[in-house]
């Protein structure tokens, strides 16, 4: 920390324009570029681990040609799509389908910056974090309609419709479950949600928030499109959906933005249930020294890499649900819960249920 | 205060970035041999059959409403959730009240049927 302080403090004597605004500016960049590029990473290497990962629970061994047991195998993969021709369709509105991927990817990559990796570690501090991760990642749904729409195609007008009500359905039910999760911690902060978890695993919101916890991770799965609600290019029915006429790096940036998503959703039910940094051990006589030296950042990073793991481990388990049954399972079945579950928080916290209030 | 926001700003504008910068990577690396049934769209191997600006079911729209009546609810949901606490039954009970009618409206459009898919 004191590194960087002075790195900081280089960085304003040695650019003073702007009363420092220019300085502050780059500073905010080196810590974006920081954050992004190892995101980035993990997005490349997610695609591998999950073709390994289905592969072995297939029976099979996944990808294994390209360098020792198929490392490399995500750069071949980017190298091969960099490489791809893009296509135009001749009937596409041209400039909204150029449009689409980068309104996908845009929100993707700027929710990353209220997200907090550890005590003081993040790039913005803001009051209102999780509304702004809320607003902004519902502006992912106009990449998809848009997809949908300026292709000018059959298919991806289909997807881009049962996606947008998809996820407008289940926009609600997070926003619900989330609500209850500011209840108890009386604040939209994700730095004041993860510090109100502090003291152990007792002190988690999962334990009081357990249906709202399952419902959160089951939407998380809609919200990203993933199997085994993967209606909107549910491959069997309309072929690819709103990806059909992208090909080379603009379906990439679409893959790229669905996986940056997906790593969120994750890392947001470990920030919103599951104690955010916070160790496991705390509290815990013997263990809590043995893992005290273990930095915050490394706690979350293995809870969100275990969910990530649930993402796959669902995706090779389960068969595709039906369109109807899902919008029922939102309408009929989440919606209800989440608000019976707004009254009884609502009833924990005026009786002062400990230890969470 | 505001300063807080200047990295939002900064995020945004690398995402854009990012969506631009590899889409750029892609035309100039790429080849580019466009030829007319390359660039038709695609319709199983058919060429299309009428236009794709096609008609398509009510519900969508229904279900788009639904989501903005809400949503609304949800945004009205949160500054009470974050004081509630502090406000003890008084504020239990107009949530409550809030609550109820919401959950009128939502067996109102239940009972319609607005939330079947078939």
């Amino acid at each position: 920390m004191e590194l960087w302080q002075a790195f900081v403090q280089m960085v304003h004597t040695l650019i003073p324009w702007l009363d420092g605004t220019v300085a502050n500016i780059l500073i905010i960049l080196i810590k974006a570029i920081v954050l992004v590029m190892p995101l980035m990473l993990v997005v490349a290497y997610f695609t591998y681990a999950e073709r390994k990962v289905i592969g072995y629970m297939q029976l099979r061994i996944g990808p294994n040609r390209v360098g020792p047991k198929g490392w490399l195998q995500p750069i071949a993969d980017a190298l091969k799509l960099m490489t791809k021709e893009i296509i135009f369709p001749t009937k596409a509105n041209i400039y909204l389908f150029l449009l689409a991927p980068v309104l996908a990817i845009t929100p993707a990559i700027a929710v990353w910056a209220v997200i907090p990796f550890d005590e003081g570690i993040y790039v913005t501090n803001l009051d209102i974090s999780l509304l702004y991760v809320l607003a902004i990642g519902s502006i992912g749904v106009y990449g998809i309609i848009l997809a949908g729409w300026a292709s000018n195609s059959k298919y991806p007008l289909l997807g881009a419709l049962r996606s947008a009500s998809l996820l407008v359905s289940y926009e609600i039910v997070i926003g619900f479950a989330l609500v209850t999760v500011v209840m108890i911690a009386g604040s939209v902060n994700l730095n004041t949600i993860v510090q109100a978890q502090q003291g152990g695993i007792a002190h988690w919101y999962f334990i009081p928030l357990f249906p709202m916890m399952i419902i959160f991770f089951i939407s998380a799965l809609v919200e990203t499109n993933r199997a085994p609600f993967d209606v909107v290019e549910g491959e069997s029915e309309i072929v690819g959906g709103t990806h059909i006429e992208y090909s080379g790096m603009t379906f990439a940036v679409f893959f790229l933005a669905e996986y940056a998503n997906m790593i969120l959703m994750a890392t947001l039910a470990v920030v919103m249930f599951f104690g955010g940094w916070h160790s496991p051990f705390e509290g815990i006589p013997y263990l809590q020294a043995v893992f005290a030296w273990v930095p915050g950042i490394i706690w979350l990073l293995a809870k969100t890499s275990f969910f990530m793991f649930l993402y796959l481990w669902v995706r090779a388990t389960f068969p595709r649900f039906r369109y109807d049954q899902i919008m029922h399972l939102s309408w009929k079945v989440f919606l209800p819960i989440t608000i019976i579950w707004i009254f009884v928080v609502a009833l924990m916290t005026q009786f002062q249920l400990a230890p969470w209030f | 205060m505001l300063e807080n926001y200047l990295p939002i700003i900064v995020f945004i504008f690398l995402g854009l970035a990012f969506g631009v910068g590899p889409m750029l990577i892609g035309y100039l690396l790429g080849p580019s041999k466009p030829y007319e049934e390359k660039n038709t769209q695609f319709e199983c191997g058919f060429p299309a059959f009428d236009d794709s600006r096609m008609y398509f079911n009510v519900r969508y729209y229904l279900v788009a409403i639904l989501f903005i009546l809400f949503d609304l609810e949800v945004a009205f949901v949160f500054p009470w959730a974050v004081v509630q606490s502090q406000l003890g039954w008084f504020g239990f009970i107009a949530m409550s009240i809030f609550l109820f009618l919401l959950v009128v409206g939502f067996v109102f459009e239940w009972k319609n049927g607005a939330l079947e898919w078939e």
